[in-house]
């Protein structure tokens, strides 16, 4: 399995690389700032009967830049008391949370960063290093606010690490592999009772299981209604408070490419990812080579697009809904979302024994 | 639509008149000789006045007796008039005579300091304005916090503002003001600093209507 | 100048006091976990304090043990202001003192003028005078039901609260000449009459409003966490309710069947409309945003029946020029959109008044933060404050 192999050019180790990072970078950036346009932006707006921003550029597409150049030129404080080289360090290990986090995503039968077998289990371990990055900007600032911010930030994410871990069990289970890749070849080539029309998305099954990871992501992205580490009427600005300019900047990068690369994971695993039905093309699953070229191209615009609909259901909610309080949160997570996929899960296994 | 209003309050006056009487007579029942006066004005309110020593149990007695269960305020007046007037005086001449008697007002009292504070009583639709007088070297009076204990933040007020001592009040810092500040801005004696430094220029800056002479305002406003 | 004689009583240390105090609520709680606690300043800049309280609240974890509002920030002294105004200078302090319904502060100072005067305004003066407070009560309300959903997280709600409450100010401005602080009112009447085609705008308007009510009570008061965030948070009694003076929408949301507007009797039109009167039996944050919803529904009708049957006359008594107000005492109160809004007005028979009381609501509401706040968690604190519903203006005057 050559990468770039659309290129038609076998090309060198480091040009390999070089473009890796480079396709890195688009896939965070780009859904990152789209996501901030069309939906912080513009949605939000329209949601509260406001233009939004209209300025910089037609319907102020530019916007962003003009934000992003402001928060370059911003001053780059750190308090006085803070520890400052957690502090300096914690917005990076966020963003790198992000970055490692899209190199397992797929976006085409040769379109990918990284192709392994345990894919599944590297994003659930890699998603959960943003916690260690929050944690040190929170004690770090030497802020009260932010170390409770920090705090609840920790204790909700581990709380919903655990739901969002066991909603994936029920598609492994069913798909038998831990390989992305593969999960979303089989919901390509699959077929519902002898009928290939659609393949086989993993909604169609797990729909418990989308449930609980969307809402788990929700949280673990600490959008409303689990936003508590930020809280801004209650905690100013939670574990971001002291952060300014730059910093600032690469948190709120953060916030909006995770918020991408979550909706391309829940694209993958439930949606069906890059795939169109195999069975539309005479296509076979993957490795036979059979696949046209054509969906190293079309595979990432599928993707994009599910993405923006996922990331649409986030922010939307994000946008109507109040915050829940901590121990409501905690509560939620323990008593409810964890029992309901477990249960999801003894019945996946049963169902799965059973045909 | 009910009937207009004039007519509605006189037969509430009516209703209203003996209730009043009522209250009156409870406190002289309970407190005795510490009633000192009371005033009811018809279609209006009701005053009362107690020496300070009771002030406390004309608290208890007016939240359990006459039912009186809603604190509304508590506050004090200092009855002495102002040394600086209103504020008027041309730094520049010697200040005027004024008249310096203190005279107190409704059920009147001996003291340049009054502490009042006014309860109501939600089911009968009354409220009560109590005053007790406090002493002019050394303002102390009971504190009504064990009683109601919404007078908390008005005490704390009134003694920062009056220099006025809650006996039994639980945390008399300031509120407003800095822990070290000297004097009790609001009595009479202390000066409105702006408008020592400039003083008021009067009533002239009443601007004239059409067809006004322009002579005197004032000899025009009071006719 | 006399001099000031300084009671020989020793100053009580804050400092020291509230070391004691988090000594003791730390011992409170290392009876069952060896804890240590920490000191919150809430304030004066927060999002959540729309102005400048302080509140220190002392924490375990993200419960409070012992919570403490400092006031002050914003105190302007216009008690001590009104003894060197006269008497129709003072509505242009009062004003200020709640920003968000300017109007109502005006109303019970100039009755009590009034009073003291023993004049009474023509009935369109105070047909209007009613209709104005109860445009500055849902101009006021309105504001807070959208801010309630920024405090719980929702920031959407505010959005259309500035939108619909925008109208209101409209109609304050056209008929009085001031978005905010109208200074409109008069002794004996009002500055002018309304303006040509008012009553039809603000029917119009108060259809919008309702709307509103309805798009709030929608989104916010039917969704789960917003109930679960509020019911059974920060519940007060009415017997404890009334003792700290609580007023208005506290008041009735502890199921004290108590307003002025109903209850006494005034020269303002309240007596010739047909209103309910919501009470709550709760007494929890929810009671005290749910009656808000319904007064602000209750105010739009209530300006909807005024606008019917508005008398026609002059809109100003005979009154004097220079305006001496006899010598006497006389104590005014309102509803207003906080609360119970009262002047206790002397007068020595002068220009201007003698001593003035102002008993703001928000004084009294907040006075009770102290009680209230114990054993919450940090997000309550914010949502007991947001229902509690102050302007720092009405707490320092």
């Amino acid at each position: 399995m050559m990468p770039f192999a659309i290129l038609g050019a076998d090309l060198p180790y480091w040009t390999q690389s070089l473009l890796r990072v480079l396709g890195g970078a688009v896939a965070v950036l780009l859904p990152a700032g789209t996501i901030v346009y069309l939906f912080l932006f513009k949605m939000m707006s329209f949601m509260q009967s406001r233009l939004g921003p209209m300025e910089a550029g037609p319907y102020g597409s530019m916007q962003l830049f003009a934000e992003v150049g402001k928060w370059l030129q911003k001053e780059d404080i750190s308090p006085t008391r803070a520890d400052k080289r957690v502090f300096r360090l914690a917005p990076l290990v966020v963003l790198m949370s992000t970055f490692l986090l899209v190199a397992v995503v797929p976006f085409g039968p040769d379109a990918y960063f990284t192709d392994f077998d345990a894919g599944v289990f590297y994003m659930l371990a890699v998603s959960s290093i943003s916690t260690l990055g929050i944690l040190m900007a929170g004690w770090s600032s030497a802020n009260k606010y932010s170390l409770l911010g920090g705090l609840r930030a920790a204790g909700q994410l581990i709380a919903y690490e655990l739901p969002m871990v066991l909603s994936v069990i029920g598609v492994v289970i069913q798909a038998g592999t831990m390989n992305l890749q593969q999960i979303v070849v089989k919901q390509n080539s699959d077929s519902i009772f002898g009928w290939n029309g659609l393949g086989f998305p993993y909604i169609l099954t797990q729909g418990v299981g989308f449930l609980i990871f969307m809402i788990a992501v929700q949280a673990e992205l600490t959008q409303t209604p689990f936003d508590m580490p930020i809280a801004e009427s209650e905690l100013v600005s939670g574990y971001m408070t002291e952060y300014s300019g730059f910093r600032f900047l690469i948190f709120f990068i953060a916030e909006f490419a995770t918020a991408g690369v979550f909706a391309l994971i829940a694209s993958v695993l439930f949606l069906g990812g890059w795939g169109v039905p195999f069975a539309w093309f005479d296509w076979a699953p993957v490795g036979g080579g059979e696949i046209d070229n054509w969906m190293n191209v079309g595979g990432p615009l599928i993707m994009f697009t599910k993405m923006m609909v996922l990331t649409g259901i986030i922010m939307w909610v994000r946008f109507s809904y109040p915050r829940f309080r901590e121990d409501q949160l905690q509560r939620f997570a323990w008593k409810v979302l964890i029992p309901v996929s477990l249960i999801n899960i003894m019945i996946t296994a049963i169902l799965k024994v059973a045909f | 639509m009910r009937e207009p209003g004039p007519l509605w309050r006189r037969r509430l006056l009516w209703a209203v008149v003996p209730l009043r009487e009522g209250v009156v007579t409870a406190l002289r029942d309970a407190l005795g000789d510490g009633l000192v006066d009371s005033l009811i004005k018809p279609d209006d309110d009701i005053w009362v006045r107690v020496s300070g020593d009771v002030w406390q149990q004309a608290g208890r007695v007016l939240r359990d007796t006459v039912g009186c269960d809603y604190f509304c305020f508590l506050s004090a007046i200092d009855w002495m008039p102002s040394p600086y007037g209103r504020g008027e005086d041309d730094p520049t001449q010697p200040a005027p005579e004024r008249d310096t008697a203190i005279k107190q007002g409704y059920t009147g009292g001996n003291t340049r300091m009054q502490v009042f504070a006014r309860v109501t009583n939600l089911q009968q639709h009354f409220g009560v304005t109590i005053k007790a007088d406090v002493s002019d070297s050394a303002p102390t009076i009971d504190s009504w916090v064990s009683v109601y204990a919404g007078a908390n933040w008005h005490e704390r007020e009134c003694h920062e503002m009056f220099g006025i001592e809650f006996n039994g009040h639980p945390d008399l810092r300031n509120m407003y003001l800095p822990t070290d500040f000297e004097g009790y801005p609001l009595r009479k004696d202390f000066p409105l600093l702006a408008r020592m430094v400039k003083p008021w220029p009067g009533i002239v800056d009443v601007e004239l209507l059409p067809g006004d002479s322009g002579d005197d305002p004032a000899v025009e406003g009071d006719a | 100048m006399t001099d000031v004689q300084k009671p020989d009583v020793q100053k009580p240390d804050v400092q020291k006091l509230s070391y004691i105090a988090a000594q003791a609520a730390d011992a409170r709680l290392n009876v069952e976990l060896e804890t240590e606690g920490m000191t919150l300043n809430i304030g004066p800049q927060h999002p959540a304090t729309h102005g400048t309280l302080r509140i220190i609240v002392r924490l375990d974890g993200e419960q409070v043990i012992w919570a403490e509002p400092g006031a002050g920030y914003m105190h302007r002294g216009y008690e001590k202001l009104t003894e060197v105004r006269t008497f129709p200078q003072v509505t242009a302090l009062v004003n200020r003192i709640d920003w968000l319904g300017s109007f109502a502060n005006e109303v019970p100072f100039i009755l009590a003028a009034e009073k003291l005067m023993a004049i009474e305004a023509p009935p369109r003066a105070q047909w209007i005078r009613t209709i104005l407070f109860e445009l500055s009560r849902i101009a006021n309300v309105s504001l807070f039901l959208g801010d309630l959903g920024v405090q719980l997280g929702a920031i959407t709600p505010v959005f259309m609260a500035f939108r619909d409450r925008e109208y209101v100010l409209n109609l304050i401005e056209s008929a009085t000449g001031g978005r905010f602080h109208p200074n409109f009112d008069r002794i004996g009447g009002l500055k002018e009459d309304l303006p040509a085609g008012w009553i039809i705008e603000t029917k119009q308007v108060m259809k919008k409003l309702r709307n509103f009510c309805d798009e709030i009570e929608n989104l916010l008061f039917g969704n789960e966490i917003f109930q679960s965030r509020l019911r059974g948070i920060g519940v007060i009694p009415a017997e404890v309710a009334k003792q700290y003076g609580l007023s208005g929408a506290n008041l009735r949301a502890s199921g004290v069947d108590w307003d002025l507007r109903r209850d006494q009797s005034l020269p303002l039109a309240y007596d010739k409309v047909d209103f309910k009167v919501w009470t709550h039996p709760d007494g929890d944050s929810f009671a005290r945003c749910w009656i808000r919803l319904q007064e602000t529904r209750e105010a739009t009708k209530i300006v909807d029946q005024l606008l019917d049957g508005i008398p026609s006359g002059s809109v100003m008594a005979k009154v004097p020029r220079i305006i001496k107000v006899p010598e006497g005492e006389a104590w005014v109160s309102t509803e207003n959109p906080l609360g119970e809004m009262g002047y206790y007005v002397v007068s020595k028979g002068d220009l201007g008044p003698f001593r003035v009381k102002i008993r703001s609501a928000s004084f009294n509401n907040i006075s009770i933060v102290p009680w209230v706040l114990r054993g919450v968690y940090v997000p309550d604190v914010i949502s007991i404050l947001a229902s509690l519903y102050f302007i720092l203006g009405d707490i320092d005057r």
